[in-house]
């Protein structure tokens, strides 16, 4: 069982809600889940989608051939009749969409009719879409059902069995009369947790102790701040909507001198804003974590849309030189986790962590059997027994491993003085050549042994001794996984895929630039047009590509294209 | 008590007869007068001759980004509302590249105290226009001198009902401290701009030509009424009028969050215990 359903419609006719509904449904039914959106920059009109894939087996991508689309508007079935797989169906209400489709993948449900007739009103047509689709698909509709007793609680019994008759007419509708409507579902197990990889990072964050959080919105990396808002009161976290993005990283960089774990979060144009706040952030040696939702550029670019786009950005991005780490999950699993090593590495070493998402991810919704949260790290680096902390403490006394003992000001009688010029050892402003190469070795020599030393390796998936590799970074994992497992009988191929992008790991316990070398064709993936991962390898570990796949159209790779892209390389 | 002794700082590398010389000497005996020492408030600054006040005392500091030094102490204050926090600015950072954040500081209201010392000139970078400079004054590197309008910052304050807007005088230490230690009281949003003649690179507004023109406002006048503050605040000319212009309460940004308001964010510990259930609204 391996279904793709698309819902495609105007932006603000609800396509979210019957997506959102389903996956809701799914995931409590036990079935695995992927759902990924396409948008536009706009509140009501134009063409959205939203795709979801749900499994007896788990699953990581979107497909491109569809089961069954629910056509909201025109353009979806212009779109999408194309798209359709083998058996696949659209549904259809050709009284709302005023023309009639012939033809066995056609299926027209009167939604509004069933609507008016069992709900009392047009609203209730996407909960008849939805019950349709359960029919479609012979899923048990006791679950939907549930879902919307519990949804309309507040509103009371009428607007529930409004509701319920409603899905319950949509989902009658199908099975009477689905008759080309060949589907057969797994059985259903036990309920899975189903997680959007933005919300994945705020969970991670609030998970790690985030006490302060300051942001100017700006998609696709609103979505960290709405999720850490929504956990603000519980937690006792401080959330504030900046006035610019500047501000945003200054004020995270207050709170965190204050003695707090603190973040920000923004797309890459927010970011260029951000640029001098990171330097001050390295110089003042004050740890910080930034999301960067990446969207394409240049600009304002496709403000809705997907790139892997800005890791060199982010990577060269700041004048001086000083160490910092950039994390690109890609997963929402690994954004749960990557967020919690990223506080935990910003504390230990006083540095600026990024964390590198996409659009894809960052909207994406998978399923999982749970998180594994004893694999959580919180150690509080602060130094805040004034019983430790003498009259004479020195923000920035030079050790041994670069780290000076971070005092939180306040607690005792010593002050903690930093500055953003060069400094000395008790943070006051310095031109002295000596003391400036002491603290440049210090933030930078000194410490970054011992970050190389944390960032872990690429992961490695598929046939031992591969003679192809193919190679990303960031949300390319679920897509290059399912490649790999896809084309696995016709080659003898394996992934290598990084979400410790930099510094990048060394390769004392795995050799993955040996497995690049010693592979007959090692081909780079990309959602970016000059290979930026690809330079990476090349500059830091001298490894060259000789084949790349690069896509940088603002849309996410789904399975089949990817797949189409190998092959055609391959030959 | 703290004493003088305890604020002794570097030597400043100030232009000597620098007005900053006596904003500092002022600052200290404020902090003194006020029983605050140097580990029990936060100081802010950000580039600029005035940038570099707080390495010429002893206090905690954050000397971060030109213009930014407001943002920096809102984000520490908020993490630690029962540290009082200063910031120290010049014309150009504050009026010029963090202008946007005074703005905006003005509307959270926080409880914050701007100091900005305002010699109407860049000094820093040897004598550019700042926003405060006057109209038509000749400027090295513009050909045809500053040809924009002299920001008025008390106005600007004032319509945006800053809840504290005082002006005062590098000349003139008894007064300024008076609203130092006044805008410290105050509770909200202060802002404090002190008329300081740069010797070096501002030939027009000297101690002569200020001294000629300040006087302080009296006990005539009303520094609740907002309207009549604004009208204060635009005499600028042959009188230039010193003192609190303005004052007034509003509800303290950091009042309204329940959670903050008796152990600050930077005591509060972590309940990792909490994220368990937090895991389950993920069943959904």
């Amino acid at each position: 069982m391996d279904y793709t359903i698309k819902i495609g419609g105007e932006a603000g006719q609800g396509i979210q809600t019957i997506g959102d509904t389903l996956s809701v449904v799914f995931a409590r039914s036990g079935y695995h889940v992927f759902t990924n959106q396409d948008y536009e920059s706009r509140i009501r009109g134009g063409h959205n989608y939203y795709q979801l894939r749900l499994s007896d087996k788990p699953v990581h991508c979107a497909r491109e051939a569809v089961d069954i689309v629910v056509a909201l508007d025109k353009v979806s079935i212009m779109e999408y009749e194309k798209q359709l797989a083998q058996q696949g169906q659209i549904i259809y209400d050709s009284q709302s969409l005023k023309e009639k489709h012939e033809g066995n993948q056609f299926l027209d449900v009167p939604f509004v009719r069933l609507a008016v007739e069992h709900g009392g009103n047009k609203i209730m047509a996407n909960t008849v879409a939805t019950g349709a689709v359960l029919g479609m698909l012979g899923i048990d509709i006791e679950i939907l059902l549930g879902i919307l007793k519990d949804t309309f609680k507040k509103k009371g019994e009428e607007i529930i069995k409004a509701n319920v008759d409603s899905a319950m007419a949509g989902y009658d509708f199908a099975v009477n009369n689905c008759i080309k409507c060949s589907f057969v579902s797994a059985e259903t197990s036990k309920a899975k947790m189903l997680i959007a990889g933005n919300d994945a990072i705020g969970f991670g964050a609030v998970a790690s102790g985030l006490k302060f959080y300051s942001a100017y919105p700006m998609t696709p990396g609103t979505s960290i701040m709405l999720y850490v808002a929504s956990k603000a009161k519980d937690y006792g976290i401080v959330v504030e909507q900046a006035e610019d993005e500047i501000a945003a990283i200054n004020m995270a960089l207050g709170a965190s001198f204050a003695g707090v774990r603190a973040m920000t979060g923004t797309s890459g144009g927010g970011f260029a804003l951000m640029v001098e706040g990171l330097s001050l952030a390295a110089i003042t040696e004050t740890p910080v974590v930034i999301a960067i939702a990446q969207r394409p550029g240049p600009a304002t670019g496709l403000p809705t849309k997907t790139a892997q786009a800005d890791l060199l950005f982010a990577l060269y991005s700041a004048h001086g030189e000083f160490p910092r780490v950039i994390m690109a999950p890609g997963t929402p699993e690994e954004c749960f986790f990557l967020t919690n090593k990223a506080f935990d590495m910003a504390e230990k070493y006083q540095i600026p962590v990024i964390i590198l998402t996409d659009q894809y991810l960052a909207d994406s919704q998978w399923t999982y059997e749970g998180f594994d949260l004893n694999k959580l790290k919180y150690t509080d680096y602060r130094l805040r027994d004034k019983d430790l902390i003498g009259e004479d403490y020195k923000r920035h006394a030079l050790t041994d491993n670069g780290i000076s003992p971070f005092a939180v000001p306040g607690k005792g009688n010593y002050v903690v003085v930093t500055d953003s010029d060069e400094h000395d050892e008790e943070g006051h402003i310095t031109e002295d050549a000596q003391m400036t190469i002491l603290m440049t070795q210090k933030r930078l020599h000194k410490k970054m042994p011992a970050i190389i030393k944390d960032m872990a390796p690429p992961k490695f998936y598929g046939s031992d001794n591969p003679e192809i590799v193919i190679v990303g970074w960031g949300s390319m994992y679920g897509l290059l996984r399912e490649a790999v497992d896809m084309l696995t009988n016709k080659y003898k191929i394996a992934m290598l895929h990084f979400s410790e992008v930099y510094p990048m790991p060394d390769t004392e316990n795995f050799d993955y630039i040996k497995v690049l070398t010693e592979a007959k064709r090692a081909i780079c993936i990309e959602q970016n047009v000059t290979g930026q991962l690809a330079h990476l390898l090349a500059v830091e570990k001298g490894f060259r590509f000789k084949e790349k796949i690069n896509k940088y159209d603002g849309r996410p790779f789904t399975l089949e294209q990817l797949i189409g892209e190998i092959n055609a390389l391959i030959g | 008590m703290p004493s003088l002794d305890d604020y002794k700082g570097r030597t400043p590398a100030w232009c000597p007869g620098c007005g900053n010389f006596s904003i500092l000497k002022t600052f200290k005996e404020a902090m003194v007068e006020l029983g605050l020492a140097p580990h029990q408030f936060m100081l802010v600054s950000g580039i600029g001759q005035a940038g570099k006040f707080p390495h010429y005392l002893k206090c905690n500091t954050f000397n971060g980004l030109h213009g930014r030094s407001l943002p920096v102490a809102t984000g520490f204050r908020l993490a630690n509302n029962k540290m009082p926090v200063f910031v120290v600015s010049g014309d150009g950072d504050c009026y010029g590249e963090g202008g946007n954040h005074l703005m905006h500081g003005i509307r959270r209201n926080l409880n914050i105290k701007y100091f900005i010392h305002d010699n109407q000139i860049y000094g820093l970078t040897k004598g550019q226009g700042s926003p405060t400079t006057m109209e038509g004054m000749p400027t090295k590197n513009l050909p045809y001198g500053v040809l924009s309008n002299q920001l008025n910052p008390l106005s600007l304050a004032i319509a945006l009902n800053c809840t504290f807007v005082a002006r005062g005088f590098a000349g003139d230490q008894e007064q300024l401290k008076y609203l130092i230690k006044e805008a410290v009281n105050h509770e909200g949003f202060a802002i404090v701009d002190i008329l300081q003649p740069c010797v070096s690179f501002n030939k027009v507004n000297t101690y002569e030509w200020y001294k000629q023109r300040v006087y302080h406002l009296d006990n005539t006048y009303n520094c609740q009424s907002r309207a009549e503050a604004f009208a204060k605040s635009l005499e600028w000319g042959d009188r230039i009028p010193t003192g609190i212009l303005f004052k007034c309460r509003r509800p303290l940004f950091e009042e309204k969050i329940p959670f903050i308001q008796d152990t600050p964010l930077s005591s509060q510990p972590f309940d990792i215990s909490k994220v368990g259930k937090t895991l389950q609204e993920f069943f959904v």
